[in-house]
């Protein structure tokens, strides 16, 4: 009976250091002078991070390493203004309190634009009444008050259809749904709530994809794969120009308005002065273009990285949309803009 | 027991009350087949689910599980991208997680079931610890993060990610080892007591072992939870694009052995296919389910090997 001595409990765990043995075989690269560039925040920037720390490793040939996470542009601030992180991610500006955070423990840094995001209206190819929708009829279909009131297209606009509309939108933790209700609501999370709601844009597609009265919102690099299922509807401003469907032309172009959305690296002022982190900052504005098309997003304009590196290099410091959430802001105007901290 | 040999038992008096008899022997009977068939569709639903599912990620992610796939970063290329890291890293923090649960819970048990005084204290703790079993993962995440990330310094590691999760199969390890710990025998006890044995030693040499099978099912149910946890280490800070291992344990220099592994970052492999579900295009969904597939097999060798040690530990019991 006296059993327990000899094999008892510690079974499990003595198994899983065998396989920890095992697994610790493995040739490992790391030696503690390897430098780590921490990078971290929302999840649409992550794919283009994930393709950049991917070739820079390669290229320094593991003298340098790259850790990539997705908190959320909202959880990267966080850890980026308590000093944790030496880059963020951001899928809208970084926000007043999260500046006055970065401000309280001494955090500064420089803003770099480095994609363009084209927030993408869907509807199912079998649609055939809709090509183009203008900012006003998304708003009457989305804004707070057309819950339980617009149902149908009809009630939209009584030359379509008398089709129940199915909504498809964004989570309420993405960048996408406040930037979407922001630009659309003029209002940042002002929404009505009878949608179906999800933080996986493939959810949204393929939810569009086999409805076809449903109309949604996905951001750009998630409808291109998808292009043969899904319609992309061409939005109409309202301010005269006409119908702009969504695509690298009209966004890099600046009509594609108001739902081209700028993507963004934070850097710290702190990592800034590390070789490494120059050096990846170099990488990333000169084969970031390549790299982001490939990833599907939409790179901008060859000038405006220039630019963007050039304020690097002279190290501006501070966002230039002082900490309010802005729509329909042009690459071009970006850059001219004088930066706050 | 046939009905004839009912009968000829002798005890029943009258043809009347036979046929009575009869009749209803034949509906216990019905009764019977009625809750078997009910239990078989119950126990095939889960299982036909399951197998769906295996089928499903199988079908999709088979022809992914090649030895690039083992051993391989992530990348930005479906094709090229592997789970090293992740599934290293999920290796690694399940062991942290075993070797800090598994003796803190049991221990927690035994005090609990044999030592603690039965009072109104005991019983607050009692209802804290089943109340705790179903707390969502994400609260123990947040804790983590208060508590041992901010508060203990502790970083965003593998240690921290282990303790983590440690915490949160704590309970069930405790519920199961007091299960354990009661289904054995008072006479067993007494008897040790008996020819004159202290508390520990009735404990340590007759209790424990006769319970080992019962705490290993809660090891086994709460080591599975473990792995497949995304939400609280994502909130204590798991990566996502990791391309390198932690430095190994074993070293030819002096001293041999180092820690260093335990405060490097890390991601595991339930947050590695989260992220692959996620991305645009179909290309990576194969990918997910692949790693699924291999997160499973891991949980099914971990179980089977737990498993094992009970099946041979219950032979040994001999009452």
């Amino acid at each position: 009976m006296r059993l327990f001595k000899t094999h008892g409990a510690a079974g499990p765990v003595a198994t899983s250091l065998v396989v920890l043995a095992g697994a610790l075989s493995l040739p490992s690269s790391a030696s503690a002078q390897t430098k780590t560039i921490t990078i971290d925040g929302s999840s649409t920037v992550f794919p283009i991070s994930e393709a950049v720390a991917e070739e820079f490793q390669k290229q320094k040939k593991g003298e340098v390493r790259v850790t990539v996470g997705i908190s959320g542009t909202g959880g990267g601030f966080k850890k980026f203004c308590r000093g944790e992180t030496d880059i963020s991610n951001g899928s809208r500006p970084i926000l007043r309190q999260e500046m006055d955070e970065c401000a309280k423990n001494g955090i500064k840094f420089i803003e770099m634009p480095i994609a363009f995001d084209a927030l993408t209206v869907a509807v199912s190819p079998k649609n055939n009444f809709l090509e183009c929708i203008s900012v006003a009829d998304l708003k009457k279909i989305w804004e707070p008050a057309a819950q339980g009131k617009v149902i149908n297209y009809s009630d939209v606009n009584p030359a379509w259809p008398n089709k129940k509309i199915t909504l498809f939108g964004a989570g309420a933790d993405s960048g996408t749904f406040d930037y979407f209700t922001e630009a659309v609501n003029g209002k940042a999370k002002a929404t009505r709530t009878d949608f179906t709601a999800s933080e996986d844009d493939n959810v949204l597609v393929t939810g569009i994809e086999r409805d076809e009265n449903a109309l949604g919102y996905i951001p750009f690099a998630y409808y291109e794969p998808h292009k043969a299922k899904l319609k992309a509807l061409a939005i109409d401003e309202g301010k005269g120009k006409g119908c702009v469907k969504p695509s690298l032309e009209a966004v890099t172009a600046g009509t594609y308005n108001p739902l081209a959305r700028p993507l963004f690296l934070y850097v710290s002022t702190k990592a800034a002065e590390k070789p490494e982190v120059k050096d990846y900052v170099e990488f990333l504005m000169t084969k970031g273009p390549a790299l982001v098309k490939e990833v599907k997003y939409l790179p901008l304009p060859p000038a405006a990285y220039a630019t963007s590196y050039k304020h690097f290099k002279d190290g501006r410091l501070g966002t230039v949309f002082g900490g309010v959430p802005e729509v329909g802001v042009s690459v071009e105007d970006l850059m001219k803009r004088d930066a706050k901290i | 027991m046939s009905i004839t040999s009912t009968l000829t038992d002798g005890r029943v008096a009258g043809r009347a009350a036979d046929s009575e008899f009869v009749r209803r022997l034949k509906r216990r009977r019905t009764n019977e087949t009625v809750f078997i068939c009910l239990g078989l569709a119950a126990t095939s639903i889960g299982l036909i689910a399951l197998a769906a599912l295996m089928i499903d990620l199988a079908a999709s992610g088979y022809p992914r599980l090649t030895a690039d796939f083992f051993t391989n970063f992530p990348s930005r290329r479906a094709g090229q991208a592997g789970i090293l890291s992740a599934w290293v890293g999920s290796l690694l923090v399940i062991s942290v997680t075993a070797f800090i649960g598994v003796p803190l819970g049991v221990a927690a048990g035994i005090y609990l079931e044999e030592y603690a005084p039965k009072n109104i204290w005991t019983n607050i703790i009692e209802i804290n610890v089943s109340n705790l079993a179903g707390v969502p993962s994400i609260v123990f995440g947040l804790l983590a993060l208060g508590l041992f990330v901010y508060g203990f310094g502790t970083g965003r590691s593998i240690f921290t990610a282990g303790l983590t999760l440690a915490l949160l199969i704590l309970p069930i390890i405790i519920v199961a080892t007091r299960e354990a710990i009661r289904a054995v025998p008072w006479s067993l006890r007494e008897a040790a007591y008996g020819v004159g044995a202290t508390k520990w030693q009735v404990t340590q040499d007759h209790v424990l072992p006769a319970a080992v099978p019962g705490v290993l099912t809660g090891v086994i149910i709460g080591i599975s939870r473990a792995l497949g946890e995304t939400a609280p280490l994502v909130t204590i800070g798991a990566l996502s694009f990791i391309a390198f291992l932690p430095p190994s344990p074993v070293s030819a220099d002096f001293p041999f052995i180092s820690f260093a592994w335990l405060f490097e970052g890390f991601t595991v492999l339930p947050i590695q296919a989260f992220n692959w579900v996620s991305r645009p295009g179909d290309d990576f969904q194969s990918n997910a389910a692949a790693a699924g597939l291999v997160l499973m097999a891991i949980t099914l060798v971990l179980n089977g090997v737990a498993i094992y040690f009970r099946y041979r530990l219950r032979k040994k019991l001999q009452w």
